[in-house]
């Protein structure tokens, strides 16, 4: 089936068959960074926004985001350079093979949640499994960002 | 891994329904657990073009659509307010806020798993679920009756005023449970609906009090009398994630630690 | 020192956490086969027929291969120096099958969709045969799982197919029932300690294709890529000189990666068509056939005299090395060899063990490799000493942990160098406030909260075996390439490397490149295992980097037209001393390239007689429930001497998750068999590894000592840090509710049924 959506902001169509997982679909159209952990929802690899919504991709139907807009790491690669600083300072990426994914859904919720407590960013990222890193360094990496975030609205407003 | 033929994302329920009584044929929800199930699927019946994701509220109740996600449940200011976080708590362990962006209403229902916290925590409230062909049955009538190719459509849940808690006990946080277990007390009722025995949740009724008899009224020793009871009313069995010993006690403590929390709300 | 000891960011950091393809898989080529593994649903079977004309017959089938296709030859998947102490027990594939899940038969096609639709068309007939499950009667069983008689041992490790026996040892020092006699206070328990799956979070993964001078080229997602080439012409029959592996980025390995697990499937698929070809474990596969940490049962005699000195200790050891021997004799040893040592004053003590063949998955290599299981019977034995004598453990293991200078008679009589285990248990115990909180508070709640500590070591890199060899030439300009054989495992080798070569040749960072490890390129290095690479091949860099700096300034001297001795270099330029002439590197760079006879590069190799142990303390404060027997982690301390910290924040990082691979192993990650040797642990659904929400709270620091004999006083970091957990949650558990746990994993269930039971023996 022909499946049209907007990928990372551009038109795209693409052929697929109709049991195709958007996972699949995604990495077949060079966006490498969408990566599979398991078969079975747990571990959060596969990440991606559908409709700005942090989503599954290892689980989602490609033919259900018709008409959709699909972000993957490689269409938010500015905010993820930002972040990556961050991160990298801590050593948090470590193997770096769940940071897309877990950056994904950082990025999600920085635009869901406003200041949200240490137990909330858990309890948001709770499904991005890790098992380099023991979550610490992640955890330190994501309040200097928001913080550093925060500053920097702050600034903008006195600005005005 | 289930394989899948062909997508139909249908324009309404007649059409759903003409579909799925092909026994090849599959409603697709959230897709979360249906996935991971073996076999082949001819047509995956699409309900998501059809409206059905929304909460509505009126005074008399809540209709959730069977495409409403689980992160919309642990979202929803009305649920949460009406039943004291019940809701959330029951969604909030669930593998991760990804996978409740997926999975559905309608899915965790309809599946009548095991497992399901969702389940659980509606069995201890007034619901109901809306089949497009069956009509309204009363849930725990629903979890009873054997799987057939009917839509689930909604679920309702009825706001009788009662007070609801929903409490768990994982090995870690986002696991299945071991046990999960809905406590709710309306009218003098006394309700508990535990899951995960491991066999699918069940609701029982604790006690029949007075009309007029209140929630503050209880005392500790009532409650863990009650308690007891409770667990002795479920059948419990073991598997990888604990012993039928262990649950039924598991089922005491929760059950306990439930009605304690709306006592203590109470007074 | 600029960069060591500096929190520099891992230079591939950007393009890992931007999600740039980097990995094995994002690498493929586009058209390669898709190559999958037929396995077998029984624990034990002789395959009798196999039928694969109808799968054949599916488009896109390019080839299925069986038993009738491979060498009979046999070999070890472990990525071990040869001669490997793993017996050679292994074909690619075997008429017989040994566990549920074995390899009975390889399909190669076009796509995914044909080989899973021709993998349900291949019908194999079994005879099927009586397993052996349970590790405590596997040896002298009647039933063999390697009756055949080309199994072989190259080394001496006491191993004998006849007997189920993969391995089987006894150590001996000083007099032991003297000693023993002389013991006031002697406990004798037993511990088991389960399988346990690495879980890194790229599952095991290679893609093989032939090259344009016909050698098989094979890039793996591999911790050995040496030893990658090795094995593979060894199972394939091959000179080594046809093969090249190449190592890509890796999404991490924990040692599961040090076994040879997928290479040889794709390769053969290659040897055979010709074609490129790729196979990507499910994490399925990588859950049932794969490579997890031993089994064991240990059993632990400890005495201590009158004043509290532990005087003797006697420790047997039964490894369940399950189907194929990979690392079985050598992760046993240390479960005694880095236990027993923590313990200063021992004047005598056995090691023994045996190490079972059975019919489950075959274990591996998972950090800590032994150590793990040892520590956690060890440090248990410890407190239930403690407990016997009426006294603190905390006080117990003051008095006799090993100190600086002390040699070490179970660890290979090598002297303690480099100890500052005292002060590691003195800063855990103050950062957790044991004195405030030891041994219990009641939280008024129903809860209680205790703590409870163990200590751990490890070596660095295996005493005069391993080797790390490394490269730096000068390119123009005066840029360095550094070219190691070591393989970053995502830990950030590549980076400390660099680090050190920096400060070695007193540059920048950016002025070295690193080269990640090519066989047909890279010098050799034996892999990122038993935590060698900071200690072995730093040292090599150090010794390389001396090396250049010398032929740097012999150059230099030689373009200035000055006597070498006369010149000095100071990482930009030669100068000459007496006379201040000088040439920038950048100039000697170029001119290397121009009218030159003699390339302007260094290699050196490095290998220890010793292995330094990194040394630490541990110390878990945990919160019990007394109704439900749930403990849940508020805060956990760790205090390492991992000598000079080369790069604290890649350190603190592998500590804090090892620490957290460590909680998972100690209350709920189990591998679970049903009784006919089926694995139901076969997801991440049935197999929990630990959230973000169930670590607590991590704290690190470091207490450095120096150690002579490695890079800028460094020693090893990555395997002990998964030591402590088990034995201190074990002990903080202990401290809550009096219920000792012998067993791992301690789920909230084994808690409330101990406390059941001493609530039943109280009254």
């Amino acid at each position: 089936m022909e499946i049209q959506f907007i990928l990372n902001g551009k038109k795209t169509t693409a052929e697929a068959a109709d049991g195709t997982m958007l996972l699949l679909l995604l990495r077949s159209l060079g966006c490498y960074s969408v990566k599979c952990g398991c078969e079975t929802t747990n571990c959060g690899l596969c990440t991606v926004w559908i409709d700005g919504v942090p989503s599954l991709s290892c689980s989602v139907l490609a033919a259900r985001v018709e008409g959709k807009q699909v972000t993957t790491l490689e269409g938010l690669q500015e905010e993820a350079e930002e972040f990556a600083a961050f991160l990298a300072a801590e050593g948090a990426e470590q193997c770096g093979f769940c940071s897309p994914g877990f950056v994904m859904n950082v990025l999600a919720m920085v635009r869901e949640l406003s200041d949200p407590t240490e137990e909330e960013i858990k309890e948001y990222l709770a499904g991005n499994l890790c098992r380099c890193t023991g979550y610490m360094g992640q955890l330190r990496a994501i309040k200097k960002y928001m913080s550093q975030k925060k500053e920097n609205a702050d600034m903008g407003k006195e600005g005005v | 891994m289930i394989t899948i033929q062909n997508y139909r994302k249908v324009e309404d329920l007649a059409e759903a329904y003409e579909l799925n009584q092909k026994k090849a044929n599959r409603i697709v929800g959230g897709m979360m657990w249906l996935r991971m199930s073996k076999g082949r699927v001819q047509t995956a019946i699409d309900l998501s073009g059809l409206g059905l994701d929304t909460i509505e509220e009126d005074e008399q109740e809540f209709r959730i659509g069977c495409m409403t996600t689980l992160r919309q449940l642990e979202l929803h200011e009305g649920l949460q307010k009406y039943f004291g976080g019940a809701v959330r708590e029951s969604v909030r362990h669930i593998v991760g806020t990804q996978f409740r962006n997926g999975a559905t209403v309608g899915g965790s229902i309809f599946g009548r798993f095991g497992f399901s916290d969702v389940l659980t925590c509606f069995l201890a409230m007034d619901s109901y679920v809306e089949l497009y062909q069956g009509g309204i049955v009363p849930l725990r009538e629903f979890v009873q009756m054997e799987r057939d190719r009917d839509i689930l459509v909604r679920l309702i849940v009825k706001k009788d005023g009662r007070k609801a808690v929903c409490l768990s006990e994982r090995a870690c946080s986002t696991d299945f449970p071991i046990l999960v277990c809905a406590v709710s007390i309306s009218e003098g009722r006394v309700e508990v609906a535990i899951g995960a025995r491991p066999m699918k949740a069940e609701v029982v009724t604790l006690a029949e009090m007075a009309e007029d008899q209140a929630l503050a009224e209880l005392t500790e020793d009532k409650i863990e009398e009650l308690a007891e009871k409770a667990a002795e009313s479920f059948r419990f069995g073991s598997n990888m994630r604990g012993s039928a010993q262990y649950r039924q006690h598991l089922a005491y403590v929760l059950v306990k630690r439930g009605l304690k929390k709306l006592w203590k709300e109470e007074a | 020192m600029k960069y060591v000891n500096q929190a520099v960011p891992k230079v591939d950091s950007k393009a890992l956490i931007t999600g740039k393809p980097v990995y094995t898989d994002d690498l493929a080529p586009k058209d390669c086969l898709v190559v999958k593994v037929l396995r077998s649903p029984y624990a034990h079977a002789l395959i009798q027929d196999i039928k694969m004309d109808t799968a054949m017959k599916v488009p896109g089938i390019v080839c299925i291969l069986t038993y009738k296709d491979c060498p009979n030859k046999r070999f070890t998947m472990a990525g071990q120096t040869y001669p490997e102490p793993s017996p050679y027990d292994r074909l690619i594939l075997d008429q017989r099958v040994r566990f549920v899940g074995d390899a009975v038969a390889i399909v190669a096609g076009e796509t995914e969709e044909a080989v899973d639709r021709a993998m349900k068309m291949v019908k194999v007939t079994y005879e099927v045969l009586e397993p052996v499950l349970d590790f405590r009667s596997a040896k002298d069983n009647e039933v063999l799982v390697h009756p055949e008689d080309n199994w072989e041992s190259l080394c001496p490790v006491g191993a004998d197919n006849k007997r189920n026996l993969c391995a089987s040892e006894e150590n001996i020092h000083g007099d032991l029932e003297g000693t023993f006699a002389k013991c006031k206070y002697v406990v004798e328990e037993t511990y088991h300690t389960k399988a346990n799956q690495q879980a890194m979070m790229e599952t095991f993964r290679t893609y093989t294709y032939m090259d344009v001078y016909g050698r098989l080229n094979v890039v793996s997602s591999t911790q050995v890529t040496f030893h990658v080439r090795r094995i593979l012409a060894t199972a394939l029959d091959l000179p080594k000189s046809k093969i090249r592996v190449i190592k890509p980025r890796i999404g991490g390995g924990f040692g599961a990666k040090q076994t040879v697990v997928t290479e040889v499937y794709p390769a053969l698929v290659t040897m055979k068509t010709g074609r490129a070809a790729k196979i990507v474990y499910t994490r399925e596969e990588s859950m049932i056939a794969s490579s997890p940490r031993h089994e064991m049962e240990i059993t632990v005699r400890v005495g201590a005299d009158e004043q509290g000195i532990i005087k003797a200790m006697d420790v047997y050891t039964l490894s369940n090395t399950g189907a194929f021997g990979e690392h079985g004799p050598t992760t046993v040893g240390l479960s005694g060899h880095k236990s027993i040592p923590l313990y200063g004053n021992i004047e005598a003590f056995r090691f023994a063990f045996d190490v079972v063949y059975t019919n489950v998955m075959s274990a591996g290599a998972y950090r800590g490799y032994g150590a793990t299981q040892g520590i956690f019977a060890v440090e248990s034995a410890v407190d239930e000493l403690a407990a016997k004598m009426g006294v603190s453990a905390m006080e117990l293991r003051e008095k006799n942990l090993v100190k600086e200078g002390q040699i070490m008679p179970a660890y290979y009589n090598e002297p303690a160098n480099s100890c500052a285990l005292d002060r590691c248990l003195a800063r855990a115990k103050e950062m957790i406030g044991w004195d405030e909180k030891y041994p219990v508070r009641d939280m008024g709640n129903g809860k209680v909260r205790s703590v409870g500590a163990a200590m751990a070591m490890q070596g660095s890199g295996i005493s005069g075996v391993d080797t790390g060899s490394v490269a730096i030439k000068v390119n123009d300009d005066g840029f360095y390439s550094l070219m190691i054989g070591a393989s970053d495992m995502g830990t950030g080798c590549d980076t400390i490397l660099a680090q050190m070569a920096a400060d070695c040749l007193d540059c920048e960072m950016d002025q070295i490149i690193v080269s990640g490890v090519d066989t047909d390129v890279s010098p050799y290095d034996c892999g990122s295992y038993a935590s060698s690479t900071t200690y072995v091949t730093g040292m090599a860099v150090v010794k390389t980097c001396e090396m250049l700096r010398k032929k740097i300034v012999e150059r230099g001297a030689q373009y200035l037209e000055i006597p070498a001795e006369e010149a000095e270099f100071d990482g930009k330029k030669v100068v000459h001393l007496p006379s201040g002439k000088k040439i920038s590197l950048k100039e000697i760079g170029n001119r290397v390239m121009c009218s030159s006879n003699d390339p302007l590069m260094a290699s050196e190799a490095s290998s220890s007689p010793i292995s330094p142990p990194p040394f630490m303390a541990g110390i878990a404060e945990i919160e019990l429930d007394k109704e439900t027997g749930k403990v849940e982690l508020i805060d956990y301390v760790a205090v390492v001497d991992c000598g000079t910290v080369v790069n604290p924040a890649l350190a603190r990082v592998q500590v804090e998750g090892g620490i957290a691979q460590g909680i998972g192993m100690a209350l709920y990650e189990d591998v679970v068999y049903n009784k006919d040797g089926k694995n139901f642990s076969n997801s991440f659904m049935q197999y929990k590894i630990p959230t973000r929400l169930d670590v607590g709270t991590v704290r690190v620091e470091f207490e450095s000592s120096y150690e002579p004999t490695g890079p800028f006083g460094a020693k090893s970091i990555g395997e002990i840090v998964i030591n402590t957990p088990s034995p201190a949650i074990a002990n903080a558990i202990y401290n809550a509710s009096h219920v000792r746990l012998r067993e791992l994993p301690m789920t909230a269930e084994k808690v409330y049924m101990g406390m059941q039971k001493l609530q039943k023996a109280e009254v």
